[in-house]
């Protein structure tokens, strides 16, 4: 348990803030030339952070490094979540998040490296792709790459906030071989998350060991004034998994993964989610796309981000500037997120993702009256190779996200669990639970890794 | 419904993007793919179902009108090159 011994050793003041913060900085910067895990590293910030702390260390998270992905808002410091059109926006505000961390002393290191807005699987929507810490040709997955990268590779005590709209959080996590946290939707506040799709969104947690995610989702969860999705109910403390199953279509991949997660798994039932298998990938995009493009309507490059010399009309200019700025991937969702949105085809396919939605959360919700945790790989492939990437059309880089959209459109808490490897590449095991149950997820991943 | 060229500039016009016309061209077929690979959606038994516009239930949140502390003009200025005597400066609306 690094973090948890390090913050023991904080308290009993047997280890210097300002030498550990120093010498992940300087890792931060060696790893970044290679990986490009960080879009910005805020040496200035975390120094300053740490000499505070160095003098009268204060909090639960007294002297912590933690680094943030980049589309949750750090005053002070660039935060543009992978995008070309926010390059330069420096937030005048802390995200709540970060708000709740630095006020229990942790130091904020950096904002890390994401696909654009969180549009996609492998991080490779970017100008900055972070590479796979065990295999550079490969991807981290995404489209938190950069968090989980880094969370591999450093030899310090950290943790990573990221943010999953449908598997962001899981997906790196499962390819890097950490432990990724993804709340209830509502649990964690959304204030300061440049948003990709608001009914989706989870701020959560990275970390090297499911251990060490508890006492930063202490920190980060509960009610928060400024988020009006924010829920006001705290999460279940009963953390007793008493029975469980596996998801019989998730286990329908290659057979290697397949062996490795049952494996590590005794007593368990099988139990069939039809619905979600058929739905979900649809449901998912239709509604994140329709979101994410009232979200982008924003970026027009008056009030921040990158911009253009005013000329023009109105509207001339808004478009000169999102036309220049948003990239391939960006106008692709715009596109299809508007016209699920148009008269005339808003029934078909919004309202209708709305309403299949509640079929895959009634889904879900039947079988958690019967079991506590459900079981998945949570990638049904081990990490790619950039080469394997750029052959796939955007259908077929979608439809990764097979195993990762149920849980994440019915807002249930996920833990992806780092279980063995295939060669030198992790499998992750996806436990999924019911809504404010994050503790029994925490302590069956527990379980599954001591072994 | 038809997927082809003039949908995808009505909808980009809408969009506020100005796509090319290589741009338009390789979209049409990527966003054809999509659309019928989710056309399956359709036939998910949805009759009597209610939409989930969120995935949990929320309540509606009020609060008093009331001012309190926001960030200052300075602070919210600091991120545009377009401003004037203290405003934000658009491009011509008439």
């Amino acid at each position: 348990m690094i973090l948890q011994h390090y913050l023991k050793e904080v308290k009993k003041g047997d280890v210097s803030i300002k030498k550990t913060v120093k010498a992940i900085l300087r890792e931060a910067k060696t790893l970044n030339k290679k990986h490009h895990c960080f879009n910005i590293i805020s040496e200035d910030l975390a120094l300053s952070q740490a000499e505070k702390q160095e003098k009268e260390p204060k909090g639960r998270l007294a002297g912590l490094p933690i680094s943030i992905k980049d589309c949750i808002c750090v005053k002070d410091v660039e935060s543009r979540a992978g995008s070309e059109i926010l390059k330069d926006y420096v937030p005048p505000f802390n995200a709540t998040v970060v708000k709740k961390l630095v006020d229990e002393g942790a130091i904020i290191i950096g904002k890390t490296s994401q696909d654009e807005f969180g549009f996609g699987s492998f991080s490779t929507n970017t100008d900055n792709i972070p590479k796979n810490p065990l295999d550079t040709e490969r991807s981290c997955g995404g489209s938190s790459g950069g968090s989980a990268c880094f969370t591999q590779l450093t030899k310090h005590p950290h943790a990573s906030i990221s943010e999953s709209t449908g598997g962001s959080i899981a997906n790196p996590a499962s390819f890097c071989g950490i432990s990724g946290l993804t709340p209830t939707y509502g649990l964690v506040s959304r204030y300061g998350l440049i948003d990709y799709a608001n009914s989706l969104d989870k701020i959560g947690i990275m970390s090297k060991t499911t251990e060490e995610l508890s006492p930063i989702f202490d920190v980060i969860k509960g009610h928060d004034k400024k988020d009006s999705t924010s829920l006001d109910i705290s999460s279940n403390s009963n953390n007793e998994v008493k029975k469980i199953a596996i998801i019989k279509e998730a286990f329908e991949i290659d057979p290697k993964i397949k062996d490795i997660i049952l494996s590590n798994l005794e007593d368990y039932d099988v139990i069939s989610l039809p619905l979600t298998k058929k739905y979900a990938i649809p449901t998912y995009y239709l509604i994140a796309m329709a979101e994410a493009s009232t979200n982008l309507a924003k970026y027009c490059g008056l009030r921040y981000g990158s911009t253009l010399p005013l000329k023009g009309s109105f509207n001339q200019f808004f478009s000169e500037v999102r036309s220049k700025y948003f990239t391939k991937e960006a106008k692709r969702r715009i596109i299809l997120g508007t016209f699920a949105r148009m008269a005339g085809f808003r029934d078909a396919y919004y309202l209708k993702a709305m309403k299949t939605r509640t079929l895959i959360i009634n889904e879900y919700k039947k079988a958690f009256k019967k079991y506590d945790v459900l079981i998945s790989p949570t990638m049904p492939i081990l990490s790619p190779k950039f080469s394997e990437i750029k052959k796939l059309s955007p259908l077929e880089n979608y439809q990764m996200d097979t195993l990762t959209t149920g849980p994440n459109i019915a807002g249930l808490p996920h833990l992806s669990v780092p279980t063995n490897s295939i060669g030198k590449l992790p499998v992750g095991t996806l436990l999924i639970s019911n809504h404010l149950e994050e503790d029994k997820l925490l302590n069956f991943g527990r379980k599954i890794e001591e072994k | 419904m038809k997927v082809d060229k003039e949908l995808i500039k009505k909808v980009a016009e809408n969009a506020r993007l100005n796509l090319t016309e290589s741009e338009i061209k390789n979209i049409l077929p990527e966003l054809k793919e999509i659309l019928n690979n989710f056309e399956i959606i359709k036939k998910a038994p949805t009759k009597n179902i209610e939409p989930s516009f969120q995935p949990i239930e929320i309540k509606n949140v009020t609060r008093e009108d009331k001012t309190s502390k926001c960030l200052s003009q300075k602070e919210v200025l600091k991120n545009t090159k377009h401003k004037s005597n203290g405003y934000f400066k658009g491009p011509k609306a008439i």
